[in-house]
């Protein structure tokens, strides 16, 4: 096998190596935002009053 | 500085051979019955999570794959239908199918016990014990009853499913479990019929090896039989349905035929048409368990529409 042929086979290796990391990434990402939100919006206070959150008498 | 030169004597494994370490067909069964078991279960979970679950399951299943290829290099490589795996065929090292099936073991057990529950994890780390250890290397090798009690590693995924939508096991998700374990000696007999001089070269202790075709063709009808009230029964409990019980009925009624048929062959019949009659029962078989599941998928589908029968009867 020519050097030329496994840094072609390498690269390819690499690039779907990467491809798979930033799939993986962005999966426990989505798994990290499912989990928080536990069927519920994402949302709370800041520092402006946030009326909609406010509980309602 | 160091200088990096290139080691240009052995072969360059590529990413497909990696992918194949990890049986890709298999996979796509194990997707496909975990998904229907996470699906069928009561209650609704998180797209994302559901996804993630089934992915890692079969993550799981492909790790168990990359080890069982590790330990078994050495008969793979005599047997004609596994000579062209990725390590038998030299592109990947036995040794890095080893670390590939426990790094993405440890992946796929600790991604699902985050992404569901760890029931469902621990579950996951026990199927690719049985698959792996209990099945690879102990049994395997020692016994021709090998099919009967591995086949579990089989029967376990739509069980995790479950598992991981509900976080316990019920009589539904065994049920799911006794269909694919008592499914699978006759499925795996059948292909050792018309696969038994692979066997035979490798000194695998199949059934057809230790004990002849004619009782390999008994126990193939006996199975089947069996198999049957688990595949009708499950049509009696809270995923099954007018729609899976006549199916279950038309398939046990064609599988039973199919080996009874086998049974009744003598083996010169089955030499002189090339094992046709073994070949079209081993492919049915698949058939079988890919209708049963996708019919549990359509009970459920009926059951979100409000279309069930308020009068099926749920015995179990």
């Amino acid at each position: 096998m020519t050097d030329e042929k496994i840094h072609s086979i390498r690269k390819k290796n690499n690039l779907m190596l990467g491809l798979v990391l930033i799939a993986f990434v962005v999966l426990v990402f989505s798994i990290t935002i499912a989990k928080l939100m536990g069927g519920s919006t994402l949302e709370a206070y800041d520092h402006v009053r946030r009326p909609q959150l406010e509980e309602t008498k | 500085m160091t200088e990096v030169t290139l080691d240009t004597t052995s072969e360059q494994p590529d990413f497909g051979n990696y992918v194949s370490l990890l049986k890709p067909r298999v996979m796509s069964l194990v997707v496909f019955t975990a998904a229907v078991g996470l699906i069928v279960a009561p209650g609704s979970i998180n797209l994302v999570l559901g996804f993630a679950s089934i992915l890692f399951i079969a993550l799981g299943a492909g790790a168990s794959g990359s080890l069982n290829m590790w330990w078994d290099a050495d008969i793979d490589r005599i047997m004609k239908r596994t000579q062209s795996r990725p390590v038998p065929s030299g592109k990947v090292t036995a040794n890095s199918a080893m670390l590939v099936g426990l790094w993405m073991s440890v992946l796929s057990v600790g991604m699902l016990g985050l992404a569901s529950n760890w029931f469902a994890a621990s579950l996951l780390a026990f199927t690719i014990f049985f698959y792996a250890v209990i099945y690879s290397m102990w049994l395997k090798r020692t016994t021709p009853q090998n099919i009967v009690i591995g086949g579990a590693a089989g029967a376990f995924p739509p069980m995790v499913g479950w598992v991981a939508a509900t976080g316990s096991i019920s009589i539904e998700a065994i049920g799911m479990f006794m269909l694919i374990f008592m499914w699978t000696p006759p499925h795996f007999w059948a292909l050792a019929l018309f696969m038994n001089e692979d066997y035979t070269k490798a000194g695998v202790p199949m059934l057809t090896v230790t004990h002849g075709k004619r009782s390999t063709r008994k126990h193939i009808l006996i199975y089947t039989i069996f198999l049957t009230p688990f595949c009708i029964g499950l049509a009696f409990t809270s995923i099954g349905g007018p729609l899976y019980f006549i199916l279950s009925i038309l398939l046990s009624i064609m599988f039973l035929m199919g080996a009874i048929k086998l049974f009744r062959r003598a083996e010169s019949a089955a030499v002189a048409d090339k094992y046709f009659e073994e070949r079209k029962v081993f492919r049915f078989s698949l058939f079988y368990l890919f209708l049963l599941f996708s019919a549990l998928l359509i009970e459920a589908g009926l059951r979100t529409l409000n279309f069930n029968l308020a009068a099926w009867p749920q015995v179990f």
